[in-house]
């Protein structure tokens, strides 16, 4: 029986990225290795792996390369390479799959990117606290934690953005602010990310 | 016209020249907002990074509290490209996947809520102003066209790519917003990186990354000699014109392009005042493009904090605690 046999063996890598990967069938089976996604990459420059080459890796079961790898966190979101790939995989969803993969296996420490995880948490962080994103909050903490003696070169975009009236000084919070952690709460509890 | 309407976050304080402007401009065309009450963060770029499940779900009580909407909850609208593409994409995924939309209704449901998905259009503005209200009665309207402004259309990507519901223009060379500005009377330059990205987060990640493509995006306006780029999404404009001077000091170059919305740009056409446009909160001062269009923006306005009156202000007010 294949299928028994299926189940019987822990999922490879390929497998685990494909169910992580909401909005499927993501069809990353069927890369072609063609290139067209790095090609079309505006930050393709500054990856260490290319989608291309990251594609080939995970095909690969090579789990902790691409996951140490600063490729997923270098990844714009601007959906070129999703929208040009001729195979239609789902290359930005499959992004944003390895950064949640590489925090929960703690392998984004190793990448150069390294900040890039605490500025979402930081963020995120207001948005679970108060319903809303709050960008002074999240500008303060993160350059006080990731670069605390460069805080003061944010000080000119900080005071320029409060003098034209373009930022909040306190967070506002929304009315079923209890609601929304419940909500939450019980999300994370389902998809088992965190 | 009657729609759904979702301001998002950045609306709310470092883009409100952008909600002041479209809302002014609505009026005299015709369409109308319910914005959702008490609606929250779409989570942006950053909360599918961090957990799945409970992205798609604050996501989904947002479309949860559109559904609730009276009447116009069908159709929302929403002026910010990533909240456009959050929301559709929720609607889209939840529809394509009965298990998925069983499980997020199971969170949604901790917080005594439900959503049916397959009802809801997601809408962004600009589609709605050029589809809805069209280039002939937008051009109607025009008492001071743009004649002699040359102006770069910017589209940025998440408004075109990946259309996750009806693709409203081409996801590579999009044209919508160069139409309009022509409707306007502006004169539109030719911009190969129209849909180019902005860099998005990256100015807080990567500095050489972010600078990079902000300065692609510059230069290729000033080599068409554009006084203006005019943009949609409030992280478009933020990282064009916030971080224009820090991108110059980076890349030692010398560029003063304004960014402005296309909202400021139709309430100018309309013959509305620039404060009403919220004209004057932007970091590269516009008023030597304007000058070229009659439009004069009071000095004390430009760059620098305006009182404001709860009248001048139509902003969304969070509702009082209990």
């Amino acid at each position: 029986m294949t299928a028994t046999a299926a189940h019987a063996r822990a999922p490879t890598f390929f497998e685990e990225v494909v169910a992580a990967t909401p909005g499927g069938p993501i069809h990353l089976e069927l890369c072609l290795q063609c290139g067209t996604c790095g090609g079309s990459c505006p930050s393709g420059p500054d990856m260490e792996h290319t989608p291309r080459a990251i594609f080939g890796m995970i095909s690969a079961d090579m789990r902790k390369q691409v996951l140490s790898s600063n490729t997923p966190w270098y990844c714009v979101s601007c959906y070129y390479c999703t929208v040009r790939c001729p195979q239609e995989i789902h290359i930005t969803d499959i992004m944003y799959t390895l950064k949640r993969m590489a925090l929960k296996g703690g392998y984004y420490r190793q990448s150069t990117a390294s900040d890039a995880p605490s500025f979402s948490r930081m963020f995120i962080d207001f948005v679970e606290g108060y319903g809303r994103s709050f960008e002074l909050g999240v500008a303060t903490r993160y350059h006080l934690s990731a670069h605390p003696l460069e805080v003061m070169k944010m000080a000119p975009f900080g005071m320029g953005m409060l003098r034209r009236g373009r930022l909040d000084l306190t967070p506002r919070s929304i009315r079923e602010m209890d609601k929304l952690k419940a909500i939450l709460a019980k999300a994370k509890e389902i998809g088992g990310d965190e | 016209m009657k729609y759904g309407y979702y301001p998002g976050c950045s609306l709310e304080r470092n883009a409100n020249s952008y909600h002041k402007s479209a809302m002014a401009v609505s009026k005299p065309l015709g369409v109308e907002f319910a914005e959702i009450d008490d609606w929250n963060c779409c989570g942006a770029t950053e909360y599918i990074a961090l957990d799945m499940m409970a992205s798609f779900a604050l996501v989904a009580r947002n479309l949860a509290k559109a559904a609730e909407l009276p009447g116009n909850g069908h159709q929302l609208v929403c002026p910010c490209s990533l909240c456009y593409l959050n929301m559709s994409k929720t609607e889209v995924y939840l529809e394509r996947s009965p298990e998925f939309a069983t499980k997020i209704n199971t969170a949604l449901a901790a917080g005594g809520m439900h959503y049916e998905p397959g009802n809801l259009r997601v809408r962004h503005l600009l589609d709605v102003f050029v589809n809805d209200v069209g280039y002939d009665a937008i051009a109607e309207k025009v008492t001071h066209p743009l004649k002699g402004l040359r102006i770069a259309p910017y589209y940025g990507c998440m408004i075109v790519r990946p259309a996750y519901q009806q693709p409203f223009d081409d996801e590579e060379y999009p044209t919508t917003l160069d139409k309009l500005m022509k409707a306007l009377g502006g004169e539109v330059v030719d911009f190969p990186l129209k849909a180019s990205c902005c860099g998005g987060h990256m100015t807080q990640i990567s500095e050489s990354v972010a600078f990079d493509l902000i300065h692609r995006i510059i230069k290729n306006a000033a080599d068409y000699q554009a006084d203006v780029i005019v943009t949609l999404c409030p992280m478009c404009q933020l990282n064009l014109d916030a971080y224009q001077d820090a991108m110059n000091k980076y890349m030692k170059t010398n560029y003063h392009i304004p960014i402005l919305y296309f909202t400021q740009l139709m309430g100018l056409a309309f013959g509305m005042a620039s404060t009403e446009m919220g004209i004057g909160k932007e970091f590269i001062d516009a008023r030597q493009a304007l000058a070229k269009i009659g439009v004069e923006v009071p000095v004390e306005d430009a760059g620098k904090k305006k009182k404001t009156t709860k009248e001048e202000l139509p902003m969304p007010r969070m509702p009082e605690e209990g």
